[in-house]
């Protein structure tokens, strides 16, 4: 007996199912509803094969706990299906072009993955004796030098664990600089258009922030950092600038920037969130840079995980390279040394003090280090110059329907319109994104910068193949003209097709629910500690 | 280029749609003196084979735990990880998802968080949990910010228990920050006294529990005395894994429990990436550093989840953010949300007797080493030894032999006499009685 229906009809009679229909199960055949663990999960399971733990005498002290924490488990089978299923809601740069700008999502090659994970990386501790981890110390100091050359500048903090963490970390060797010269300014400049990392790190420094606005061209102008320094003459500790700008610009002006800042006695932090679209083109050292951090996640590739983790050294110009934290890495008699304590140091070390406990993101710098080393000088200047040329293919492609607040201008690696087009649609910027999720594509940075009223900012990365932004081009100017035709249907309401609506976002900040809480009807009885 | 899809023909045809011959035209805003002729001087790109052997080569100098006999703890904890877990973190849907700003399409990473935030404060006995900090020790310093934030005061006072490194962490940034640290000196014993540093302008006491040298300490006292003077107490912990043994420290009146949470899920990684977990009171949330997950419900009523409470945070509040964090751990919550879900409460509590009876075994055998004294009379899955010479010069001996056979107190506590001679043993599920025997014999050798 045939178990399939070869040969035999498998049209349905009728065929108008819409995906609106609803199944008894909420599922919708591969489109899966999964509950939270906790409602699926029970007390008297266990995933993990434990032996028990028998003839000791604990020494505890008064300290047992009463009782076990109460969280049910899955067994593994059980485990697998309730991620697998979660994972199938998530939008993912392996499953479509993920153009959110100033988040750089390009592809992570698997290869990466496999380095990370050997035994010889994945499974040192970072306290073992350093006679045992040469081969780690090697790989930090070559990614390092990688670092220094693609930068110009004379050192690298590796520790730093995220962009906002370097960020933090430059600032404190700047604060550690000023207070090593007998100075106390007060002041940190930061252009209007920046990250909102640069005003909070400042801020958290006890720094005043005096912002910049940007000139009708997108870019900061000298004479308006001039001027703001000659209002807090004396005062000026510095200025966090992000070049290539978050409006998608190279800052054009800025070694005149750099000039200025340095003649009032203040260092030059670059924001280097945006260091993708310059490498192998241009040096930082070379603009005058003291200080700027890398998204070894973002320009290197390691995966973005749902959030994090990331890393962030920040690399450092000679006038900073005293004050680098600890740990770090010296050219010594025998060869790299690796400094940890206050202990080891030499005349003109000077470390600010350490931003984490041990060595920083080593499973980064293998995943960054593997990366590098498959580019090459040659494809990392390919990489850059293919960033750009698509981010400008797209603004060519979209300029004549959607609208550039700055004019005509070469893009660096990201393209920003605002939603001047949008007017009298009744289409929002919010509409507009949402309806690009029902077809296929996460939606592009939005509402940031701040400085364009409903800022779009669009990045495809070099991983993007012409024909893949063919498709999303193509995709974006039918949504436009459907916007501009008054279909609003296909934006109100959008997205139809993802696993949610549109969240209610408002709720969840008034009544915040953060954790999952036991119906009373399902109340147990503690499960005392043995 | 494997990894760049465009080629030649592509470009050419790319760089006529948008009107030039020559790709660097775009580059045009980029001084030209800072403009980079050439290639930098770095090695050109290598195969996939050729990028695989020479990092293995790498990798193959280094000692990995798994290969010898292992007691290495002071923060970091070598414990066995589930292939399931390894498994589905690596899925692409999770790795290489971005923060979830758009929910509809990111339930995967939301409903996991808010999982994450839920056993973290069901472990900790708290109220609430975030989404996770970089690690214990940046966690730890965000602690004090945020415990200066709720009692407008500055002034920690910091346990000699707590992790050196985690120390110097939050000593740098509140000195940076403007803020006064009062550090007790190192107490292998657990025998300070504590509660004489907290008075009228203590923002908040910093107490680890299992500490540094592996003393489980009575966090109650702490905390009434800390409450009477208007103080908050911080609670850590570096081996999450205690938790499943160890009263919760919500329990013993902690307002903010900080720790790392490597243990469950995530690998050594020399150092990082870890996952720093942070939980607080009901009350506490809009001082709370970080991200939050939250439920709500979608346009048709179904229940969703989204990022919440972002009016703290840097993107909203800029330079009056609570602080200025834009990220984090994700992957590695994912880790650790996966082993506490094959665990549940029991396996955990299971898992922390194992350890904690692998412990008690060490102890017992390295106390048959003549010269050898442990230090401490209640402890969790790690303790100090008092050694008859330097530590330091044990440890490389004992490397030499095969053992990786714990921290030596002075390599993070260098110049300090008395700690000169102390060393830290961890020990866990993965220790055989083979293990204890190799090291006993080892120490027995190198004592002699």
């Amino acid at each position: 007996m045939s178990m399939n229906n070869q040969g035999r009809p498998s049209a349905p009679a009728e065929t108008a199912i819409t995906s609106e229909r609803a199944t008894f199960t909420g599922n919708k055949a591969l489109a899966m509803e999964e509950p939270l663990l906790f409602e699926i999960g029970r007390m008297d399971v266990c995933g993990v094969d434990l032996d028990e733990a028998e003839d000791f005498a604990p020494a505890l002290g008064s300290h047992a706990r009463k009782a076990v924490p109460d969280l049910p488990a899955l067994t593994e089978p059980e485990t697998m299906r309730h991620y697998v299923r979660l994972s199938s809601k998530n939008y993912a740069i392996d499953a479509g072009l993920y153009p959110l700008g100033s988040c750089t999502m390009k592809h992570n090659p698997r290869l990466n993955e496999k380095m990370a994970r050997l035994p010889g990386f994945g499974d040192v501790h970072p306290l073992q004796p350093l006679s045992t981890v040469t081969g780690a110390v090697e790989l930090i100091a070559e990614l390092a030098h990688w670092l220094v050359t693609m930068t110009g500048m004379s050192a690298v903090a590796m520790s730093p664990k995220a962009g906002a963490h370097g960020e933090l970390c430059g600032m404190m060797a700047i604060k550690a600089a000023h207070q090593a010269a007998g100075r106390d300014p007060k002041i940190v400049l930061v252009p209007e258009s920046a990250h909102g990392t640069n005003p909070a790190t400042a801020a958290l420094l006890g720094y005043k922030v005096v912002s910049i606005e940007a000139r009708e061209d997108g870019t900061v102008d000298p004479a308006a950092v001039k001027a703001r320094i000659k209002e807090h003459e004396g005062d000026i500790a510095g200025i966090m600038l992000t070049n290539p700008n978050t409006c998608g610009l190279f800052e054009r002006d800025i070694i005149a920037i750099a000039e200025a800042i340095h003649a009032a006695d203040g260092y030059f932090y670059c924001d280097g969130a945006n260091f993708n679209a310059i490498v192998g083109k241009a040096r930082p050292g070379d603009l005058g840079v003291d200080a700027m951090h890398i998204n070894l996640h973002k320009t290197f590739s390691t995966p973005h995980g749902g959030g994090g983790p990331g890393a962030g050294p920040v690399v450092l110009s000679e006038r900073l390279a005293p004050f680098a934290p600890l740990p770090f890495l010296r050219k010594g008699e025998g060869g790299i040394e690796w400094v940890e304590t206050d202990a080891e140091l030499k005349d003109g070390e000077q470390p600010f003090g350490r931003m984490t406990a041990f060595h920083g993101q080593m499973g980064m710098y293998v995943r960054a280090l593997a990366y590098m080393k498959s580019h090459g000088a040659d494809g990392l200047k390919q990489a850059s110059e293919d960033a750009v040329l698509n981010a400008n293919y797209v603004r060519v492609g979209l300029q004549d329907l959607m609208s550039l607040p700055f004019g005509q201008r070469w893009c660096m690696h990201e393209v920003l319109f605002d939603d001047s087009f949008l007017k009298d649609t009744g289409v929002t910027t919010l509409d507009f994104a949402k309806a690009m999720i029902d077809e296929g594509y996460h939606p592009m940075t939005m509402y940031f910068p701040l400085v364009v009223h409903g800022a779009m900012l669009i990045e495809p990365t070099e991983s993007e193949s012409r024909s893949s932004l063919d498709l999303f081009i193509a995709t974006m100017r039918d949504l436009v003209l459907s916007a501009q035709k008054g279909e609003t249907d296909r934006f109100k309401g959008a997205p139809f097709h993802a696993p949610r609506g549109r969240l209610d976002e408002t709720r969840a900040a008034r009544n915040p629910v953060l954790k999952w809480e036991r119906p009373a009807a399902q109340a147990v009885q503690p499960q005392a500690a043995e | 280029m494997r990894y760049l899809p465009l080629s030649d023909t592509d470009r050419a045809d790319m760089l006529a749609r948008v009107g030039i011959s020559d790709v660097d035209e775009i580059f045009v805003d980029i001084p030209k003196s800072a403009r980079i002729d050439g290639l930098l001087d770095l090695p050109r790109r290598q195969s996939e084979f050729a990028v695989e052997r020479d990092l293995s080569r790498m990798a193959g100098k280094n000692v990995a735990a798994s290969s010898v006999p292992f007691f290495v703890g002071a923060g970091a904890y070598k414990h066995h990880v589930p292939a399931s877990v390894d498994h589905l973190i690596q899925r692409s849907e999770f790795l290489t998802s971005y923060t979830p700003y758009q929910p509809e399409v990111t339930q995967g990473t939301l409903q996991y968080l808010f999982e994450f935030q839920t056993q973290v404060a069901a472990l900790t006995g708290m109220e609430v949990a975030n989404a996770s900090m970089y690690d214990g020790s940046t966690g730890t310093a965000e602690a004090v910010l945020m415990a200066h934030r709720v009692t407008r005061r500055n002034k920690a006072v910091l346990s000699g228990g707590l992790h050196p490194q985690y120390r110097q962490v939050v000593e740098g940034l509140s000195s940076m920050a403007g803020d006064r640290v009062e550090a007790l000196p190192a107490d292998p014993a657990g025998t300070e006294d504590i509660l004489a540093a907290i008075d009228d302008e203590t923002s908040c006491v910093v107490v680890q529990s299992p500490s540094f040298y592996g003393q489980l300490i009575d966090l109650k006292p702490i905390a009434e005395k800390a409450h009477a003077h208007g103080a908050l107490l911080i609670a850590v912990f570096t081996e999450v894994v205690s938790l499943g043994l160890i009263e919760a420290p919500g329990e013993q009146g902690a307002d903010i429990v900080v720790g790392e949470g490597q243990s469950i899920g995530n690998g050594l990684n020399f150092g990082g990436p870890y996952v720093g977990l942070f939980a607080t009171r009901q009350k506490f949330i809009r001082q709370m550093p970080g991200r939050l997950c939250g439920e709500t419900v979608d346009a048709n009523g179904k229940r969703g989840f989204v990022l919440t409470l972002s009016t703290r945070e840097q993107h909203i509040r800029r330079d009056k953010a609570t602080s200025n964090i834009c990220t984090n751990s994700g992957l590695c919550c994912l880790a650790f949300t996966i082993h506490m879900t094959l665990l549940g409460g029991n396996g955990l509590a299971k898992l922390a007797r194992i350890n904690h009876a692998n412990a008690v075994k060490l102890k017992g055998a390295l106390e048959g080493v003549a010269g050898v004294k442990v230090l401490n009379d209640a402890f969790f899955n790690e303790f100090t030894v008092k050694l008859p010479k330097p530590a330091a010069e044990v440890v490389e001996a004992l490397a030499e032999k095969g053992v990786l056979g714990g921290v030596p107190v002075s390599r993070l506590e260098p110049g300090q006499a008395e700690l000169a001679d102390l060393l830290l043993v961890a020990s866990s599920e993965v220790n055989s009685d083979e293990d204890r025997a190799a090291f006993v014999a080892a120490l027995k050798e190198v004592l002699a």
